[in-house]
């Protein structure tokens, strides 16, 4: 409860840590506010069916809160003129300011009389979505800081976010947001791509940060790294060099 | 347009593909739109050259496509400088004005030809095909391309988001290409790319020390695959093969 938990990959895709956490808390029966920027709601609910999960049943009885950025954003751009009462969460492509996006995940996820949901949760797919968009790190930093205090510190909460990284990355804005983000994660989910290339039975390293040294002064960070290979339903994880296929 | 090549419709490929074949490729000559780039035609990777599979489309680049068979297909273009001015309330896009004329160009296009599924009358469902040329080069009024300190750093990767919905909600592909080379800010490319489905770059040999190396002597440059999509799926189609060079006869555009 009241955990950050950071996603980050480099050189490979870390999105089926995202498709895990969101049919993970979706079947432990949170309530679950998804920011999904750059995807279709059928890309995740396609997926998300494969591990045993219905979105649109979840939106429907009102556990899962989907905002489809890509729709969002097309509403906002070409849509009829917005109601004055109602801000798109996207509004920050005009204005800048995340205050619209904050306020729309502090509704979603503030428990409604009748609720009986255990505990909120926010997803964020992929927070350097906003960099692209014009807005400034520093806004980014603050949103996700309103978020923690908001859903982590106030309705005892869990927060998961993705972030993409590149080693020797130009992308000073990104690398910015995302050092700051480590500092501040009680966990950090890193999906490396293998440094050897691509390999058709391991996918990937993943290191899994447990930030110990956050809430108590002396403790040290606990690292695990395991490998893992994709499948169509499934990912499976194995001590390194101890896949199925050297064995 | 002029610019296309012409298609080879001649019997000496189409045998193989029998006349079914044949039939079905000028019907896709009415309804279908064709894509702005050249290199259309791309075979198949396979690890043994001699089994040669049919996939693709076949053009000969040393004769232009004849004008009826542009004129008997429907095709919108765009060009900028004969395109309407912006409507006042897209100035809240905070885009680049030839980007934002695009995008509303684009959408009404989809949008009137019930390619975003608002006709359900339509009996036969085609795809739109949209090709962009040298985007974010000036001919788009944008300077990403001639300074590491763009006015506007963000229009082309708005440009991007938007045209992915665009897209995402329609039946429609898109094939872009841009100018990587002039872009001295390296961040953008990193951001153009995950905005990006599938990236694919073209190094030539021409000016590189590779031209005159005995190992490259049969190709003209190289393909990376920078990404590849990752969709309504786990899983991705990554390809053995990792690298590519690309070589271009007058009728055949070989990546091996």
């Amino acid at each position: 409860q009241g955990q950050f938990t950071l996603l980050r990959d480099t050189r490979t895709d870390g999105s089926f840590l995202v498709h895990h956490f969101l049919s993970f808390y979706l079947r432990a029966g949170c309530k679950v506010c998804f920011v999904a920027l750059l995807q279709s709601f059928s890309h995740y609910s396609i997926v998300a069916q494969k591990l045993g999960v219905s979105l649109a049943a979840a939106k429907e009885r009102g556990q899962l809160v989907f905002l489809e950025g890509l729709k969002s954003c097309l509403d906002l751009l070409f849509g009829e003129e917005e109601q004055p009462g109602q801000p798109s969460p996207l509004q920050f492509l005009s204005t800048r300011e995340l205050r619209a996006l904050f306020d729309f995940v502090r509704v979603s996820l503030t428990p409604a009389d009748g609720d009986s949901w255990k505990g909120p949760v926010l997803l964020v797919d992929d927070l350097g979505v906003l960099l692209s968009l014009g807005a400034a790190p520093v806004a980014v930093l603050d949103f996700i800081h309103y978020c923690r205090v908001s859903v982590c510190c106030q309705l005892k909460g869990n927060i998961v976010v993705l972030v993409h990284s590149n080693e020797d990355s130009e992308d000073e804005e990104n690398e910015l947001v995302v050092n700051s983000l480590c500092h501040h994660s009680d966990l950090i989910l890193w999906a490396e791509g293998l440094a050897t290339g691509f390999c058709k039975d391991v996918h990937g390293q993943i290191k899994i940060i447990k930030r110990l040294s956050l809430r108590q002064a002396a403790e040290q960070d606990l690292v695990q790294i395991y490998q893992y290979k994709i499948q169509d339903r499934n990912v499976t994880f194995f001590a390194p060099g101890l896949s199925a296929a050297v064995l | 347009l002029q610019e296309l090549p012409a298609p080879l419709l001649d019997d000496t490929y189409g045998k193989e593909l029998g006349d079914e074949a044949a039939a079905v490729k000028s019907e896709d000559f009415q309804d279908s739109m064709k894509i702005a780039w050249r290199y259309q035609n791309l075979p198949k990777m396979e690890t043994s050259p001699t089994t040669y599979t049919k996939f693709g489309h076949y053009y000969d680049i040393s004769k232009k496509m004849p004008p009826e068979l542009c004129q008997s297909v429907k095709w919108h273009s765009f060009y900028l400088h004969e395109e309407l001015s912006l409507e006042p309330k897209m100035k809240a896009w905070n885009m680049n004005s030839g980007y934002a004329r695009l995008l509303q160009s684009i959408q009404r296009i989809i949008s009137q030809e019930g390619f975003d599924g608002s006709d359900p009358q339509k009996k036969q469902r085609n795809v739109l095909r949209i090709g962009i040329q040298s985007l974010g080069s000036v001919l788009w009024g944008d300077d990403v391309c001639c300074s590491d300190t763009p006015e506007d750093p963000h229009s082309l990767t708005k440009f991007l988001y938007v045209l992915r919905g665009l897209l995402r909600k329609s039946l429609s592909a898109c094939i872009i290409t841009v100018p990587a080379h002039l872009i001295q800010n390296k961040a953008i490319m990193e951001r153009v790319t995950n905005l990006s489905d599938v990236v694919v770059g073209l190094e030539s040999f021409i000016g590189s020390e590779r031209e005159t190396n005995p190992l490259y002597k049969d190709y003209h440059g190289l393909v990376h695959v920078h990404q590849i999509p990752r969709l309504n799926s786990l899983i991705c189609d990554v390809s053995d093969t990792k690298d590519l060079a690309f070589r271009l006869k007058r009728k055949l555009f070989t990546i091996e």
